[in-house]
């Protein structure tokens, strides 16, 4: 057994990493080297040193799509996580005890196959549909169900709610896989802590706070992460839904976006790499910051 | 506690799922980079014969010719239907290697960057690439040999000079060794207020040629329950870029107009550019509500095709683009944008028209003069009236739809620009050299045309982009005459 472990562990992992070197870290140290160069994207190109990030530190649009996705990181994923681990606590265990087995509310399995659905949903085909949804006059879905008297909501027109706009489909988008992962959480925590505890006379809040949140802690620290990498990126949505990709007036703004732009539109792709390298360090430092602070709060399930 | 969850996904796969999933989550832009070339700079061998009054660009008869089109509004026919079978026709044994694609710079570039491109390229659509790029690096060929040689059908004359005028200049760059042509561009776009004759027929509105004409018929329009002028703020506000410009050259002449594509410090404050924001701002101000902020093309399209939108400004290509859609109640015709004020120094009837849809040889193919040939087969007469009739789409090539009656729209476009005569202008090129200038100037538009009417706000945002511009080294510039 000792001796065939080598070959068989090489053998399984060699194309993985393969594949991972090429295609994920090959592409960074490109992208850390054409940070340093003026590449238009066509032809040859030269080294320039720091100017990209010069430039950078002074492009106003940078700095509001940074914002932007700072708002995106604040909420996005507290929301999501509390939406989902409602969900799942009332799908698992929210239906009370009964001969000792916990279970959810009524009807909970449909629940949990119509939460996945937007999970199964391309995430270009929610924009297009949100797209209407948010149709800023009668023909919009939302505004559609609105009494005739009102003025059309504008949605994605206004500058004050556009954002918003986005991160309530990043959130519909995203609740039902959590709600999954935190039932399959919940699905490992032991039936008879659950039963000590109402034999105590806890209350289904109780139960909530005092078991089911602490042993998750794992899994929400994770959903924290995957939830903070999406919320640093956000392009598909703002690429296809909103008003001149990023509008109106930039309100909807973000470094995915910019560095879309810089790349393939105004031909920049030097800079549009130095934004690249900001946003991996950013994303870096954030995983790195939500597992530091976690860590000590974790109790082991 | 659920059998679904219990037995099947327990957390562990699920963690492993996750990983899975979070991995292909990181932003995608190491991608980015992926397609970096080799940047080799080195002469291709390229097919070459000898010239001759036949075979003016010097083209090998027996080489192959590859080429690429935008399988797009204009479709591919008139390639495989009509100028493949012409240039082979003349070159029996060149082979024409045909290919359409919708992803122009998708599959394009990385083959212009590693130095095996196809010898002409047709770059459109929402994939297009950045041509002042290519021209800078390098990548498109020079085509003065080309605009220099006769005409391939019409006698005694070269190909330039059966080109409508600013044809040839639309698709020139600065470049180290002077100004040269490194594009065509193939069609003739003629631009308006796009509205449906019958609608205006039934009502007795008759088309407006001042200003005063044009609000009092937007007032009438309004009090009959119909938007009188709308545009598509979410992706089409470049149609009301161009109605401002449009009107600002009316007032000032084309010169406000190349002041703008030159950079010229102040270009954006000239009181012709004011004039038109200003005029234009008090029409979005009265006659549009915001939600035309969020509505798209094709959504405002609908409303005008329901006669829910009475004017709408745009490109002769609109008609073909919504031939499926309209009803036999429903006739394209286009007039040109009202005077703006009693002195404007071009008279009502002039128009702004331009070339479009860039088609390049690339100097990364190994044939390149053959794929000049295929251009010069575009740019004949009998190909360019066949291109007009499959698409309705005027070409560069002067007067080669003559006397044909095609579609209602396109007679209506031509008509205007008859009437126009000396006063047709090609417009500026800010939009297609500069891209940045191009988004601030979407973003601008639409503040001045759904907040207030702002014009010294648009003047001033522009000027600073325009100047944010000239400053910035890596944007390499083009100056017009």
């Amino acid at each position: 057994m000792r001796h065939g472990k080598y070959p068989f562990i090489i053998g399984f992992l060699a194309v993985p990493v393969a594949l991972y070197a090429i295609f994920v870290v090959g592409a960074y140290l490109q992208m850390f080297r054409l940070s340093l160069t003026d590449w238009s994207g066509y032809g040859t190109f030269k080294d320039i040193g720091f100017d990209n990030f010069v430039k950078l530190w002074n492009d106003e649009v940078i700095w509001t799509a940074l914002r932007h996705n700072g708002f995106l990181l604040l909420v996005m994923p507290i929301v999501t996580i509390a939406i989902a681990l409602l969900f799942a606590f009332l799908l698992n265990v929210g239906g009370g005890s009964k001969g000792g087995m916990t279970r959810g509310v009524w009807g909970s399995k449909i629940y949990r196959v119509v939460f996945f659905f937007p999970q199964l949903l391309a995430l270009a085909l929610v924009a297009v549909i949100f797209q209407r949804v948010y149709g800023p006059d009668k023909s919009g879905m939302i505004n559609g169900l609105l009494p005739d008297s009102w003025e059309p909501w504008l949605f994605l027109a206004d500058e004050k709610w556009a954002l918003t706009c986005i991160l309530i489909v990043l959130i519909w988008q995203a609740v039902g896989f959590y709600v999954v992962l935190f039932s399959a959480g919940m699905g490992s925590i032991g039936q008879e802590i659950y039963e000590a505890a109402a034999l105590d006379g806890a209350s289904r809040i109780t139960l909530f706070f005092k078991i089911t949140l602490p042993l998750l802690w794992g899994n929400i620290q994770v959903a924290w992460i995957y939830l903070g990498i999406a919320a640093f990126d956000a392009f598909a949505l703002v690429n296809i839904m909103t008003v001149n990709q990023g509008g109106p007036n930039n309100s909807t703004q973000v470094l995915s976006m910019q560095i879309y732009l810089n790349a393939f539109k105004y031909s920049q792709a030097g800079y549009a790499s130095a934004i690249g390298v900001v946003l991996f360090f950013l994303a870096l430092s954030f995983a790195w910051l939500t597992l530091r602070v976690t860590r000590s709060d974790s109790v082991e399930a | 506690m659920s059998d679904i969850t219990k037995s099947e996904l327990d957390r562990r796969s699920l963690l492993r799922r996750a990983a899975a999933v979070g991995l292909a989550a990181t932003p995608a832009v190491g991608m980015l980079s992926a397609c970096v070339g080799s940047g080799s700079d080195e002469k291709k061998d390229q097919a070459t014969g000898t010239k001759s009054a036949d075979n003016p660009l010097g083209i090998d008869p027996k080489a192959p010719v590859e080429i690429v089109i935008f399988d797009g509004g204009l479709g591919t026919k008139y390639a495989t239907d009509v100028d493949t079978p012409m240039y082979k026709k003349k070159w029996a044994e060149s082979e024409v290697k045909y290919t359409a694609t919708e992803q122009i710079a998708t599959t394009i570039k990385p083959r212009l960057n590693a130095g095996n491109a196809p010898d002409m390229i047709n770059n459109s659509g929402a994939d297009m690439m950045d041509f002042g790029a290519i021209v800078k690096a390098g990548q498109a060929a020079d085509l003065t040999d080309l605009f220099a040689a006769p005409s391939f059908d019409i006698p005694g004359k070269t190909v330039g000079e059966t080109l409508v005028p600013g044809a040839i200049e639309q698709g020139t760059y600065d470049v180290d060794g002077g100004r040269k042509p490194f594009a065509v561009n193939y069609s003739f776009t003629v631009f308006g207020m796009y509205y449906n004759k019958k609608l205006f027929d039934k009502n007795n509105w008759t088309v407006p040629t001042t200003w005063a004409d044009f609000t009092a018929l937007c007032d009438k329009i309004k009090a009959a329950g119909i938007v009188p002028f709308a545009y598509a703020g979410a992706n089409a506000s470049y149609y009301m870029v161009r109605a401002i410009m449009t009107s600002a050259a009316k007032i000032g002449t084309e010169q406000v107009l190349k002041d703008l594509d030159n950079l010229k410090p102040g270009a954006w404050q000239a009181p012709a550019i004011k004039q038109a924001a200003e005029a234009w701002g008090q029409i979005g101000v009265k006659y549009m509500n915001k939600s035309f902020l969020g509505l798209r093309h094709t959504e405002v399209q609908l409303q005008q095709n329901q006669d829910k939108v009475a004017f709408y400004p745009c490109g002769s290509w609109l008609e073909n683009e919504q031939a499926a859609s309209i009803t036999p109640n429903f006739e394209y015709a286009v007039a040109p944008y009202p005077s703006v004020t009693t002195s404007d120094q071009l008279p009502a009837t002039a128009i702004n028209a331009a070339a479009g849809e860039i088609y390049f040889a690339s100097t990364k193919g190994t044939n390149v003069q053959g794929g000049k040939e295929y251009l010069r087969v575009m740019l004949s007469k009998a190909a360019a009236l066949e291109f007009t009739k499959l698409t309705k789409s005027l070409t560069v090539v002067a007067g080669a739809a003559d006397g044909q009656t095609i579609s209602p729209g396109l007679t209506s476009g031509n008509d205007m620009l008859s009437k126009a005569g000396k006063d047709v202008f090609m417009g500026y090129l800010w939009d297609t050299w500069y891209k940045k200038m191009n988004d601030a100037s979407l973003e601008a538009v639409n503040a001045l045309m759904f907040n207030g009417g702002d014009a010294q706000k648009f003047c001033d945002t522009m000027e600073k982009v325009a100047q944010d511009v000239a400053k910035d080294s890596s944007i390499s510039k083009n100056t017009r005459a």
